[in-house]
């Protein structure tokens, strides 16, 4: 690796990074308004942490609503994000002239099924990092149906890898290992993020990272992102890739001592684990989206989590047999031929793949996770996956509306919970002293 | 107790409900929580999912003439989608008298005062704003079960 020769690739930074023990965090960070935009960037670029930069986009670009976008900008509405394909590449330009280096790349963060027009609105803006997936931007993300999501991803990957030039290496980043946020099984999680980077690669993407977001319990999630990692060195030796984790993406704690607490867990997730970067969440995200503060907090926060944290610890823990079930799911999609995009919609056809909750007409909707007493996340119902080998299964009981949302709040209620018995000892001795009177 | 009288009123009435997200919003597990809990009500739920487009929306209930549509929608474009869904809605004379409501975490901001009376004024039958209690949105739902609503419904 020959940092000079950089000009600011995502891949090559996060390496470097990695090879000086240090975590590189990244916000969740997108704005309208150009010069708001421009400075998170610089707000990101000169925090107390290993950044790199994000731009976010808007959810009406995601979806191609280009005219809303326009309309929205006319009037002076917010929009949620920054549109990308609404600015000219002039004025993305002027948004990362001079921010934009080979210490600090920007990566850009959408969410859309079809991402044609983003990825070629951002080569144009000088930017070729970006992340997403046939598979895990479209199923949860949009109605599209899948076998049109892959043709826009593979048409997209084409895109990317052929704006390849010298110091210039387009990084593409799955978002599988991400799933609708929670309540997703891990091993699941661990297939989607591989099948999407072998997608990628198919595709002519070299630099690659995998994604898993952190789920409800800490050695679960340890010894998934091992196998990951594992997994990650047998099917694409020869790509240069690192694991990036989310900070929890389901719903938030809402004190500020939770959330900090999450965020650190998932700092602490990554290093153990041997993971370059995380994508952290902020205190403010159970209530709206974070400002341009909280975000640096965050990233100063998880960065100094991380560099508390003594790692990687490789082959601690319990084997609950996720490996085997990511690698069994994996295998049976590579089965179905060589054709990776048309492996990948047979496999939701016949439900070898089946994402549990997720409501798109592709996906076969009869697979089912729970969560047991210590917050492991675990198959209820597994549908036609192809992993009886490897699970065992509870019995038949439906999920009521009450223990969906006990699930979903389990993260929240557990760090809020947390954070509550930390202030009580505090509140008591105030109650104490004043008896007396 | 209140479930015992919610099961009266199952067996008078159960609802055809559809529930959908908007356009641009990709979150589901709103969706999937309203989804169970109307269902433990006993009624019959379409559920459209998320990143409905509008056209699409009308379309279905145009055909499928539900006695509710509830919207859900926490991506802070919520309000802008949901003006333009409800105007679209009611342009169709089969959907013009059917209860529409919202809610959801519908701005970037976190609760502009006006919004409600704003969606309201729009269409909607009913507003479920960010902190709304689910006794809220069931007693609604209960509401459109008896007598009265029956004849708005039929």
């Amino acid at each position: 690796m020959r940092p000079a020769t950089s000009t600011g690739s995502l891949g090559d930074l996060v390496a470097r990074r990695q090879a000086e023990g240090k975590l590189v965090v990244q916000p969740r960070m997108g704005f309208a308004d150009p010069a708001r935009m421009r400075a998170g960037l610089v707000a990101t670029k000169y925090a107390r942490a290993c950044t790199v930069g994000t731009i976010t986009l808007d959810s009406y670009t995601r979806v191609g609503d280009h005219a809303s976008v326009l309309a929205a900008l006319r009037c002076g509405d917010d929009l949620n994000g920054y549109p990308i394909v609404g600015h000219s590449a002039a004025t993305t330009r002027s948004v990362v002239r001079g921010v934009l280096d080979h210490d600090f790349p920007v990566q850009v963060r959408h969410g859309s099924a079809d991402p044609r027009a983003i990825v070629t609105a951002m080569l144009a803006a000088g930017l070729d990092a970006t992340e997403g997936g046939p598979v895990s931007y479209c199923l949860p993300y949009s109605r599209t149906p899948l076998a049109r999501a892959i043709e826009h991803w593979r048409e997209s990957c084409e895109l990317l890898a052929a704006a390849r030039a010298p110091g210039r290496e387009p990084h593409l980043e799955t978002f599988g290992g991400c799933m609708m946020g929670q309540l997703c099984p891990p091993a699941l999680l661990v297939a989607l993020s591989l099948l999407e980077g072998l997608f990628f690669a198919r595709h002519g993407l070299r630099s690659i990272s995998f994604s898993y977001a952190q789920q409800t319990n800490a050695d679960q999630d340890t010894e998934a992102v091992t196998a990951l990692r594992r997994l990650a060195g047998e099917l694409l030796p020869h790509v240069k890739s690192h694991i990036v984790i989310y900070s929890y993406m389901g719903v938030y704690p809402r004190t500020a001592p939770g959330a900090l607490r999450l965020l650190e867990e998932s700092a602490r997730l990554a290093v153990v684990t041997g993971s370059a970067r995380l994508i952290v969440k902020t205190s403010a995200e159970a209530f709206r989206i974070p400002t341009l503060e909280e975000n640096v907090f965050a990233l100063e926060s998880a960065a100094r989590a991380a560099a508390e944290q003594r790692g990687p610890r490789p082959g601690e823990g319990a084997d609950t047999g996720i490996y085997a079930q990511a690698q069994a799911l994996v295998g049976a999609v590579l089965e179905l031929g060589g054709d990776l995009g048309r492996a990948l919609r047979t496999a939701f056809a016949r439900g070898y793949l089946d994402v549990p909750y997720c409501l798109h007409p592709d996906n076969a909707g009869r697979t089912r996770a729970y969560l047991d007493p210590v917050g492991r996340l675990q198959w209820q119902r597994i549908g036609s996956l192809p992993i009886r080998h490897a699970v065992e299964l509870p019995g038949a009981a439906r999920m009521t509306s009450a223990e969906l949302m006990d699930s979903l709040s389990f993260v929240q209620n557990k760090f809020d919970h947390g954070a509550l018995a930390w202030s009580r000892p505090e509140s008591s001795r105030v109650n104490r002293e004043r008896e007396p009177q | 107790m209140g479930s015992d009288q919610s099961l009266c009123v199952v067996r008078e009435r159960s609802l055809a409900v559809v529930v959908s997200g908007l356009p641009s919003d990709a979150h589901t597990w709103s969706l999937v929580y309203l989804q169970l809990v109307l269902e433990e009500l006993g009624h019959d739920v379409t559920n459209m999912g998320a990143c409905v487009p509008g056209q699409e929306l009308v379309a279905r209930c145009r055909a499928a003439r539900p006695d509710l549509i509830v919207l859900s929608s926490v991506n802070g474009h919520g309000f802008r989608d949901g003006l333009r869904v409800v105007a679209s809605l009611r342009e169709s004379p089969e959907l013009i008298a059917t209860p529409v409501v919202i809610g959801g975490q519908l701005d970037t901001v976190g609760g502009d005062p006006t919004m409600a009376s704003r969606l309201l004024a729009a269409g909607f039958d009913r507003v479920f704003s960010e902190g709304a209690a689910l006794s809220e949105f069931r007693s609604f739902v209960a509401g459109l079960t008896a007598p009265a609503a029956r004849l708005v419904g039929a």
